[in-house]
């Protein structure tokens, strides 16, 4: 019955959504012919605010299944399993590659059923081309779901004995009811993975809303600033979302994958880090549009890749063509994704070639060293790593499509090409926030960047005296310390000027001065956040350590000033299926001892899948992290340990929380003003007039 | 072209550093070579089949057995390079952590650097076509937020207005 339901729901969010597709396209046609076409087009703003509620159906109604443990449908046997709990079952909705798609078309929903529901009064004309644009993008990933990767379909047994797995019960058939499912992927019942996806898709979905607007830009031939204007926050949204699935990923690859990092320069990473890439290049673009009235053509260019890379993100890691091409060309969906990015992309470009003209800057640089300037250089150096990223991931295709024989494009390679790369960022990130809009000389920019470039001096030549002699190092920590030191003098130098004038009290000056630009001030806790996670990517990518070795109880490992000595061993099952080998050991630290860790295997019986937690002891300084790789079977007189000391790993995630929270900062509404485009002598003289 | 000068060296690291091969390090022939020695080869390595997981963390018993297949040859002392090829004989080149600098794969390392030049290029043009301000029509330089003397003056312009009023 409930399957029913979902099925019926799903069904009819498309029908839906191409009802509203046709009836935005006609209503524009009459408007286009000068006839009355309001309702067309409230009509089709009604069919996209329809589908949230039919998908929400559909998606309740697989939570349903997977939480009553519905083996019967194929969905909830293959991702959950009687012993799992509650919340994992329900979490099985992006457990899974149908799973995935129907909630991806949820999140999609809800975004642009959000957007239809915002005042219209002054962007009308916008508006069909918006649902036009969102219910494409939605009809597309509803039609995989009902036609391809459908939640819903069960087991049935034929007449003459065969298993099928079908939608509908065929003739005859009856219906098959496994006792027990196969349980969720060990490695996704993690909190990191219960978190992680959702973020992920919720980035992706909203970069589908000013992707839209562009478009509707675009159509309308409205190409002044307004689009980047309305979608400013939905895009830094998406941003925030985004950079939280990276994170969070990143962590639950840390915790879970027992390989003592937490990025490896995978394909299904990369997928998700290049709208990331994109879309950071375009949040810094767009705002040399809105202060200068330049580089139109590029921040259309620029979301359009955003958005295909959001559908190519999905298509690499939904379509089987990272394992192989070949595994490409046999799945339904392959095909069909590399088609549509072909033609939104193919689409997109000509709309904008058709607009080339129209989209003229509105004035010119002038000097090498202002904002925009530097700006475009940051671009520069977003698209250089995205171009690595790209290239990386689709080389292995074309190789095995030319030579017949796959390669493998891994970490040595990407760190090679993006380390100088994000090097120059950060660096970029301390000289940029002192250049003015407009027009900047070395001088000006000299006069302000002397204090803090003398601090970062101090502070690495401390850092020298202490002993440290790595150049690589040493560089990475002078740029660290120079773009934090420009931070931290933009904000002090702006809350000092502050309390000069008002009379606030510090505390106070500060909220109120990120409160009166928090695009600017967001921004510095942004940039705060880079830096400090630059500090633990530093301190795993050039000081992580690593040793492993088989010790007997009683017998001790030692590395980075750390000991581990083997205490105990048990293997025992638990209640939900899992048999679990726990290992103790005891840990001292410059042979002080500061406590026991319990490194483990589980082996899950449901997947059939082994899962290695770390034992990890974590502080601001390092982290020790160790790993039970082996044991001996019956007696555990001897096991294997691998141990890796990852010094000032935990920055990373620090920066992580300092980069959500300035993001969020950004978001905000402005308190006392909203910024416009700099004009102030102009601005002066009607005030004092 | 001072002002390129910089990104044109970057250029050339970023260019130089892919190009450059890792350096092989030989292992002299021990009897029997430390889990860390196997590890070492092993972190550049992948088996055909785990996808995407370096060799010395995959925990299946088929990489158990490349590693001490790695093990053995260390013994016998081969040093990295060796033990490499000859994996990458056997099983082929994905194996290796990148793709071999030879033939069709050279575009791997010669793409992106080719790429950067490119967008180097068309920044070249852009500032290129670049004017200086005129002293006349343009305005004054531009913080992105107004700066705290102007707004100072316009607080205190607006306050005497309000009191005149």
């Amino acid at each position: 019955m409930i399957e029913n339901i979902g099925t019926g729901a799903l069904y009819l969010s498309l029908l839906v959504s191409l009802y509203g597709i046709g009836a935005a396209a006609y209503g524009t046609w009459q408007q286009h012919k000068g006839r009355p076409a309001h309702a067309w087009i409230e009509s089709s703003r009604r069919a996209m605010l329809l589908t949230f509620p039919l998908i929400s159906a559909a998606a309740l109604s697989l939570i349903a299944l997977l939480v009553s443990g519905s083996y019967n449908v194929q969905y909830v046997y293959n991702t959950t399993s009687d012993a799992m709990p509650l919340y994992l079952k329900i979490t099985a909705l992006w457990g899974g590659q149908s799973g995935s798609l129907l909630f991806w078309s949820w999140l999609m929903s809800a975004f642009a059923s959000a957007v239809t529901l915002r005042k219209w009064e002054r962007d009308r004309e916008f508006l069909p081309w918006v649902v036009l644009v969102s219910l494409v993008t939605l009809a597309f990933f509803l039609m995989l779901s009902v036609f391809f990767e459908n939640p819903f379909v069960r087991f049935w047994q034929t007449i003459d004995g065969r298993q099928v797995v079908a939608l509908l019960q065929p003739a005859g058939a009856t219906p098959i009811q496994p006792v027990d499912g196969r349980g969720l992927n060990p490695l996704l019942r993690h909190p990191g993975m219960v978190f992680h996806p959702p973020m992920l898709y919720l980035g992706f979905v909203s970069f589908i809303i000013p992707y839209a607007f562009a478009i509707a830009a675009l159509v309308t031939k409205r190409v002044d600033d307004r689009w980047i204007r309305i979608t400013r926050r939905w895009t830094l949204v998406a941003w925030l979302f985004l950079s939280l699935g990276l994170v969070l990923g990143s962590r639950w690859a840390y915790d879970v994958l027992g390989w003592g990092g937490y990025w490896g320069w995978d394909p299904v990473e990369i997928a998700a880090f290049m709208p990331w890439l994109a879309g950071t290049a375009f949040l810094h673009s767009v705002m040399i549009q809105e202060k200068r009235g330049l580089f139109k053509r590029w921040n259309m260019i620029l979301i359009i890749i955003t958005y295909d890379l959001v559908i190519f993100g999905t298509f690499l890691t939904r379509s089987g063509v990272l394992s192989s091409v070949h595994a490409f060309a046999q799945s339904a969906i392959g095909p069909l994704f590399f088609g549509f990015i072909g033609l939104t992309l193919v689409a997109s470009l000509a709309l904008l070639l058709w607009r080339w003209n129209d989209l003229r800057s509105e004035g010119q640089l002038n000097s090498l060293l202002s904002r925009e300037s530097l700006f475009l250089v940051n671009n520069l150096l977003f698209m250089g790593i995205l171009a690595v990223c790209f290239w990386g991931v689709i080389y292995p295709l074309i190789s095995e499509l030319v030579t017949g024989q796959q390669v493998t494009v891994g970490p040595p390679f990407y760190e090679r090409a993006t380390g100088p790369l994000f090097a120059a960022l950060i660096f970029l990130m301390g000289v940029a926030p002192l250049s003015a809009w407009g027009h900047s000389t070395w001088k000006t920019l000299g006069k302000a960047i002397w204090k803090p470039f003398i601090v970062s001096l101090i502070i690495i030549t401390v850092i020298i005296i202490k002993g440290m002699r790595n150049p690589a190092a040493l560089l990475a920590f002078w740029l660290v310390a120079l773009t934090t030191s420009v931070t931290l003098y933009e904000y002090g130098h702006g809350v000092l000027a502050r309390r000069r004038r008002t009379g606030e009290s510090i505390p106070v000056a500060l909220w109120n001065l990120a409160a009166r630009n928090r695009r600017r001030y967001g921004g510095y806790i942004i940039h705060l956040g880079v830096v400090l996670m630059a500090l633990g990517v530093v301190g795993i990518e050039m000081f992580q350590s690593e040793t492993q070795g088989t010790i007997r109880v009683g017998e001790s490992l030692s590395l980075g000033g750390y000991t581990i000595t083997y205490k105990d061993l048990a293997v025992f099952d638990t209640n939900d299926q899992r048999n679990v080998a726990r290992a103790v050991v005891a840990v001292q630290k410059n042979g002080r001892p500061i406590g026991e860790l319990y490194p483990r295997r589980d082996f899950f019986y449901d997947s059939q899948q082994p899962m290695t937690i770390p034992g990890v002891r974590s502080t601001m300084e390092d982290d020790l992290y160790v790993l039970l790789v082996d044991w001996e079977a019956i007696s555990s007189e001897s096991a294997t340990f691998k141990i890796y000391h990852n010094p000032l790993v935990n920055w990373l995630w620090l920066g992580g929380l300092v980069f959500i929270i300035g993001t969020l900062v950004a978001a905000l509404p402005d308190k006392e003003h909203q910024p416009q485009k700099a004009q102030y002598p102009a601005a002066l003289k009607t005030a004092a007039s | 072209m001072k002002k390129y000068l910089f990104l044109i060296l970057f250029l050339l690291m970023l260019g130089a550093s892919l190009l450059a091969a890792p350096p092989a390090r030989a292992q002299a022939p021990v009897p029997t070579p430390s889990d860390d020695a196997v590890n070492t080869i092993a972190k550049e390595m992948y088996c055909p089949v785990c996808e995407n997981i370096p060799l010395d963390v995959c925990p299946t018993q088929a990489c158990k057995q490349w590693r001490e297949l790695i093990r053995t040859k260390l013994a016998e002392g081969w040093d990295e390079q060796q033990i490499k090829e000859y994996m990458a004989i056997q099983y082929g080149d994905q194996v290796l952590a990148e793709p071999p600098r030879r033939g069709l794969h050279w575009l791997v390392y010669l793409l992106p650097p080719v790429f950067l030049l490119a967008g180097v290029l068309i920044l070249w043009r852009v500032f290129s076509r670049m004017r200086p301000p005129v002293a006349t029509t343009t305005p004054p330089p531009m913080q992105d937020d107004l700066d705290d003397a102007y707004l100072a003056r316009l607080e205190a312009e607006l306050r005497q207005r309000q009191e005149e009023k």
